[in-house]
């Protein structure tokens, strides 16, 4: 209840704080048009976005505060914050880079890209590389488990880590980089295999209804309405708890039934779209021409239908390709995706999630009281480091997924703006 | 009027023929299992005795037609049957019939947690979202809205459980305001369930106000470019009449939609919320049954959820016919 | 008369791909009160921005960035938000193209009538709508009433048009800026909109600009014209002196435009076989029959017209004739011998007789397809021409198109402006050899001038190659400069047939008379003579209705 008069209170000092705001202005300025004219949510906006810089840059200098305690609450809010940072000027200089140097038709699109879209690119890029090299990359294989167990992350021995295990190890004393690592190569693959067979199934059947049309059409809609009607992630469960059953133990089994799975209740997005797509370009005049001129479906298809669908179904793509990533990736989390002994992202967190849930357990119950010596001897530097474990896949996870969706939103963007 | 009614009526029948065919396809993915599933329960090593009472417990010796009718009919009164680890722990207590938890016992309270979680969601969601949709909208390419949209179009790509665990990080672990284990029960107070249920909510809130607030911006958008807003404006109408009367009007229908997919779309986020902070609702209910093979709860849980999003798409439909005035006031 | 509207030196710019792009470069534009402005223009001339920058209005992504607009003493370009706004609705109003688009879907017209003179404290709300309900009996709007109470969905699109018109006219503003009101309506409804646009505001003394591209329009409309070219201006004069005689060459080249005429071929003899032939044709969608005993013939040479208005059935027949609709009853015959119904039990040498042109350009043509694949695909399809063989013939079927083969062969349909692609259009039907072309509203998407260019080059090709042509049109202006015979349908059916020169001499069937005197000439005393022959009561949906 407090916290909400505090966020109430907050609000209405800000509120305050944007009409003095605005009232200054329009008389510092004399009246100008830009202050005259501005809306009060306007003047509100402004002071909001201050107060946030406020607080960032407050985070940001209490990270180096000498309190290890104080030190130890903001060293994720400074890390979030220079991270931020290290992303925009790798954007940044990757667009530059783009400006400069390639083909006159390749520095166009880079002048015009905002900086989202290269990140999006760039990290693309980055994951695609790490997939391929995995094998050269981890310092260790992905079965191998090197390490004393629950190794700190960080590489700090003083807060419980290991130089040799820059990001910790897990229960089983498995690298977290080699795995979060080789985790690309697996997660990544199997949803890229995942989202073609999805692309495979849903796209040759969605322009099959949208040429064909009639009963042809009728069926498969109606079919796939009824597929669409089940939400798609308790289907999946609802379908995994067969394989599982059926698998008996063989994870192999269980990583190929998911595969076909997930593909199988994508493919229904997908159909919708190419039929949508189909359906828009199979209406245009230049379709009737050609039936007219007594052109047969293949042709038909391939030259006249898919050069002009392939930008809707690339962007679609892409999105497709996080959905079923973010499916497998929470059936591995609620354990019934990718099986071990194969690394994978979703699994990891679940592997890591205690960490995280003990030490906010710890918190809430009494290290407010406690102090320093109780805390030193808890090891409470260690445990912060540990809280990161599930976070750490997550993130590449949610990394790899807000990478490819800035991409798709930009492609989205300038398709719909060439349009105009 | 009778036109519009018609079309609801209309609505109303597929969405009942959806659910029913839906619930023969949950069926009858659960009965494509090859051989007997007493056997795969109880593993290769069960007697046939302790297989055919437990086949005989689920009826599975019956033909499959009359099985699905009797489930179907039992579950429209409410009656899922006898879950299968309860059933399984009976048969070998030496007392097959009777005596198991049923499937419904189980449902019912974790059916009205997972409700009481929803909920308290859309309360917060709603009037952010479709607040800041409008904001976004009416302030389209300003700092404003290029900020939230990186941010939604951020959270939206984000898998739930990473949203989840960020906010735990800042919310229980750094700054121990809220728990991050949702053990709520009966005889809490609404403060206690609603500070308890916090921070799961807040985990749906980011994800569904992104969605929805993306779709209310577009919605806007959309709207604001007709020219009878234009015409609003030329006719010297202030930007708030401006929106109040002809663009809300016109807007409820896109919003009102965009409302209902969105709680349908809470309906599957709540599954791995619910586990990753050990919320007693039918989600984590779910997963469990899954990774135990129970399979009469995952049916059961399957039919609730997909008759939820069902009920929810229609009445989306039946919202967005009722609030478009072409379809309210015929020829 | 003392002076309403001073615009001076006004430059307007754009917003797209980052920059800003000039839209109008220094335009002045003066109005006194009373007067009434016609400002004229093709496509992408300025003339709507410029309108609306007369209101100190502009579009998103569009500034004025420079220059001053002053109305009747208030500078409009720097008032604050607040001070144009108690102007426009009240002082200043506009009417848009689309009545239908305009009205709020949500609310009763009269409620949207009352809005404007309530929110400006100009009149009360019963007031209001009782005016409201005075101007619609003015307007001629039927059940003045009652039809305040429906909602705009409820409402045809040309009593839509005279209900904006009425709520313009609410607050008796100074200054209504007219935005191609008529342009998408049909000729019979137009003349009506026109009459009771001009009565009205004859009889408030309300100054106007009315913008539109149709110059027989602009005619009966304005006092004085003013001719906008790419955001320039290019003359401005009285309106019987500017039509009389024009000062510029641009000017001229638009007056000329229509009097481009080919005589009509004498009739064929009696016993020749038409090259296609539409024999008793009654066609349906569903179950609605949507064409009824359709008969008429083509013959080798000859160009026959199909004039109509929106859902009379014309295209329904173009549809018939090519197979996509195969008909209920009747037939098609080509030479003499009776085509298959549908298009897809045709053997490969019949599609290639009967050849289309469309009437938009851009959905005809493959954007992703260069113009030389366009055009060689019917020529190795239907001819098998192959390699350098296909490249001398699709260069020589550019060269009849008067486009530079080197220069267009690579292009795609994106960089090339609408006459050139219409002429693509043109080219990939010559590539089969057909007998017959089929031209669906070829020009009616297209400036008038560039029109006429299309227009001349189908008759030389004609001329040249003995095609037939099937012409379909609603504007009989077309009708005039390219046929030899006209066939007149109505809600699908043939209403009179015959050749041209009888036609357009009565006596008429008493539809074709009505199409006929409802164009709009260039006479400005035109739409004046005709409301006095016809009687204000008989224009119109009332004089259809009356058939």
């Amino acid at each position: 209840m407090s916290a909400l008069i505090w966020i109430l209170g907050a609000l209405i000092v800000m509120a305050g704080a944007g009409w003095l705001l605005r009232a200054v202005g329009q008389k510092v300025t004399n009246n100008a048009p830009k202050w005259r004219d501005m809306p009060f949510a306007v003047a509100f906006g402004y002071v909001v976005a201050a107060a946030a810089i406020l607080a960032v840059l407050y985070a940001f200098v209490q990270a180096y505060s000498s309190d290890p305690i104080v030190a130890n609450t903001y060293f994720y809010a400074w890390f979030v914050i220079v991270s931020f940072i290290f992303f925009a000027v790798v954007a940044w200089l990757f667009r530059l880079l783009g400006r400069a140097v390639g083909t006159a038709g390749s520095r166009k699109l880079f002048r015009q890209m905002p900086l989202t879209a290269s990140f999006g690119i760039i990290t693309i890029l980055v994951y695609a590389f790490v997939a391929i090299f995995a094998d050269f990359l981890a310092p260790f294989a992905q079965d191998a488990f090197p390490g004393a167990i629950n190794v700190a992350p960080g590489g700090d021995p003083a807060t419980g880590g290991d130089p040799n295990y820059l990001l910790g190890t897990d229960k089983r004393g498995g690298d977290i980089l080699s795995r979060i690592i080789y985790g690309a190569q697996n997660t990544v693959g199997i949803a890229f295999i995942t989202t073609l067979l999805a692309f495979f199934i849903g796209g040759t059947l969605g322009f099959l209804a949208a040429i064909g049309g009639g009963w042809i059409d009728q069926v498969l809609s109606r079919g796939i309405d009824v597929l669409m009607a089940i939400p798609s992630l308790i289907f999946s469960l609802l379908l995994m708890t067969i394989a599982l059953v059926w698998a008996d133990g063989n994870a192999t089994f269980i990583t190929v039934s998911m595969i076909i799975i997930i593909a199988v209740i994508d493919s229904t997005r997908v159909f919708r779209l190419s039929r949508a797509v189909g359906l828009g370009i199979v209406v245009m005049d230049y379709i009737e021409a050609a039936r007219l001129r007594g052109e047969k479906f293949g042709y038909v298809m391939f030259r006249e239908i898919l050069p002009n669908a392939t930008a809707p179904l690339l962007a679609e793509f892409g999105l497709r390709f996080c959905f079923v990533f973010l499916t497998i990736a929470s059936l591995s989390f609620l354990g019934v995706g990718i099986q071990a002994p194969l690394a994978d992202w979703g699994s990891m967190v679940r592997d890591g999630a205690p960490f995280i849930q003990n030490l906010s357990i710890i918190n809430q119950e009494w290290v407010l009281q406690a102090d320093e010596a109780t805390l030193e001897m808890i090891g409470i530097d260690k445990m912060v480091r540990q809280a990161s474990l599930p976070l750490i896949p997550a993130a590449a996870i949610a990394l790899l997924t807000v990478a490819v969706n800035f991409v798709v939103d930009w492609m989205l963007h300038r398709s719909s703006g060439l349009k105009e | 009027m009778g036109s519009i009614l018609r079309i609801i009526l209309q609505r109303l029948a597929l969405g009942v023929l959806t659910l029913i065919i839906v619930s023969l396809v949950i069926f009858a993915a659960v009965n494509a299992l090859p051989g007997s599933f007493a056997t795969a329960i109880l593993g290769q090593a069960a007697t046939p005795e302790a297989v055919a009472a437990m086949e005989q417990t689920l009826g599975l010796d019956k033909p499959a037609v009359t099985r699905y009718f009797s489930w179907l009919f039992a579950a429209v009164q409410g009656d899922f049957g006898t879950s299968l680890s309860q059933a399984n722990f009976a048969s070998f207590a030496g007392s097959v019939a009777d005596t198991g938890v049923t499937v419904a016992d189980t449902l019912a309270p974790r059916f009205r947690n997972t409700l009481f979680l929803a909920g308290l969601t859309a309360l917060i969601a709603v009037p952010v979202a479709v607040t800041l949709g409008v904001l976004a909208a009416l302030y389209r390419n300003s700092a404003f809205d290029r900020a939230t949209n990186i941010f939604t179009l951020s959270s939206i790509s984000s898998p739930e459980f990473f949203m989840a665990y960020v906010l735990i990080l800042f919310l229980a672990v750094l700054n121990p305001w809220l728990p991050s284990l949702s053990n709520i029960s009966d005889d809490m107070t609404l403060g206690e369930r609603v500070r308890t249920s916090m921070l799961p909510a807040l985990t749906l809130t980011l994800i569904v106000t992104a969605h929805m607030m993306r779709m209310t911006r577009a919605a806007i958008i959309n709207l604001l470019a007709s020219p009878y807003i234009e015409m609003a404006r030329l006719k010297g109408m202030s930007p708030f009449r401006v929106i109040v009367k002809h663009a809300l009007p016109n807007a409820l229908a896109p919003i009102v939609n965009v409302i209902a997919l969105n709680l349908a779309y809470l309906i599957t986020g709540v599954v791995v919320i619910e586990v990753v902070f050990v919320y007693p609702g039918i989600g984590q209910l779910f997963v469990d049954s899954v990774k135990t093979r129970d399979i009469p709860v995952v049916q059961a849980c399957c039919l609730i959820f997909a008759a939820a999003y069902i009920l929810l798409n229609l009445l989306a439909d039946v919202l967005s016919i009722i609030s478009n005035p072409r379809l309210r006031h015929p020829k | 008369m003392s002076r309403l509207l001073t615009m001076k030196d006004i430059w307007i710019e754009g917003r797209s791909d980052e920059t800003w792009n000039p839209i109008i470069n220094g335009v002045d534009l003066h109005l006194d009160r009373g007067e009434v402005l016609g400002l004229i223009g093709e496509s992408g001339a300025g003339k709507s921005t410029m309108g609306l920058a007369a209101m100190g209005y502009c579009r998103d992504g569009v500034r004025i960035s420079k220059g001053s607009v002053e109305f009747d003493g208030t500078e409009l370009t720097t008032a604050s938000a607040a001070v144009k706004r108690g102007l426009l609705g009240k002082r200043i109003a506009y009417v848009a193209q689309s009545a239908a688009a305009s009205f709020n879907p949500a609310h009763k017209l009269i409620d949207q009538h009352s809005e404007a003179p309530v929110q400006h404290g100009v009149s009360s709300r019963a007031e209001s709508s009782r005016d409201g309900m005075e101007l619609y009996e003015k307007l001629r709007l039927p059940n003045p009433d009652t039809i305040g109470f429906r909602y705009p969905h409820q409402v045809s699109g040309g009593q839509l048009q005279r209900a904006m018109t009425a709520m313009a006219m609410a607050c008796r503003p100074d200054l209504i800026i007219f935005d191609e009101p008529t342009t998408a309506l049909d000729v019979t409804t137009q003349i009506e909109v026109l009459a009771s646009i001009r009565d009205i505001v004859e009889q408030f003394g309300t100054a106007a600009i009315y913008i539109t591209h149709d110059l027989a329009v602009v005619a009966q409309m304005a006092d004085r014209v003013k001719v906008l070219l790419k955001g320039d201006e290019v003359e401005t004069n009285e309106t019987r002196e500017m039509l009389a005689n024009p000062q510029q060459e641009y000017t001229k080249s638009l007056w000329s435009v229509r009097e481009f005429e080919r005589p009509a071929k004498p009739a064929v003899s009696t016993g020749t076989t038409p090259v296609v032939s539409v024999d008793n044709v009654t066609a349906a969608y569903g179950t609605v029959n949507v064409l009824n005993e359709v008969s008429f013939d083509i013959h080798q040479g000859r160009t026959v017209a199909v004039v109509g208005e929106s859902g009379s059935g014309k295209s329904t027949t173009a549809r018939c004739i090519t197979g996509l609709l195969p008909p209920k009853v009747g037939g098609i015959s080509f030479d003499g011998a009776t085509l298959p119904l549908s298009y897809k039990s045709r053997t490969k040498d019949q599609l290639r007789q009967v050849q289309m042109i469309y009437q938009m350009a851009d959905t005809a043509l493959n954007p992703r397809m260069s113009v030389g694949n366009i055009i060689a695909r019917p020529v190795e399809f239907y001819l098998g021409l192959k390699g350098a063989e296909k490249r001398r013939r699709v260069d020589q079927l550019l060269e009849q198109i008067e486009l530079e083969p080197s220069q267009y062969y690579d292009r795609l349909p994106s960089e090339l402006s609408g006459g050139q692609k219409q002429r693509i259009g043109i080219a990939r039907a010559l590539a089969a050899e057909p007998r017959m072309i089929i031209c669906d509203e070829v020009t009616s998407a297209l400036d008038q001038l560039v029109a006429e260019g299309i227009l001349r080059l189908l008759a030389e090709l004609q001329d040249k190659l003995g095609l037939a042509y099937m012409f379909i049109t609603h504007d009989l202006a077309t009708v005039k400069a390219i046929a030899d015979e006209v066939v007149v349908m109505k809600d699908g059916r043939v209403v009179e047939q015959g050749p041209k020169a009888e036609m357009f001499q009565p006596p008429h069937h008493p539809y074709t008379d009505l199409l006929l005197s409802s164009v709009p000439e260039m006479d400005p005393d035109w739409l004046t003579n005709l409301l006095a022959e016809r009687g204000v009561d008989n224009i119109g949906d009332a004089a259809v209705d009356k058939m």
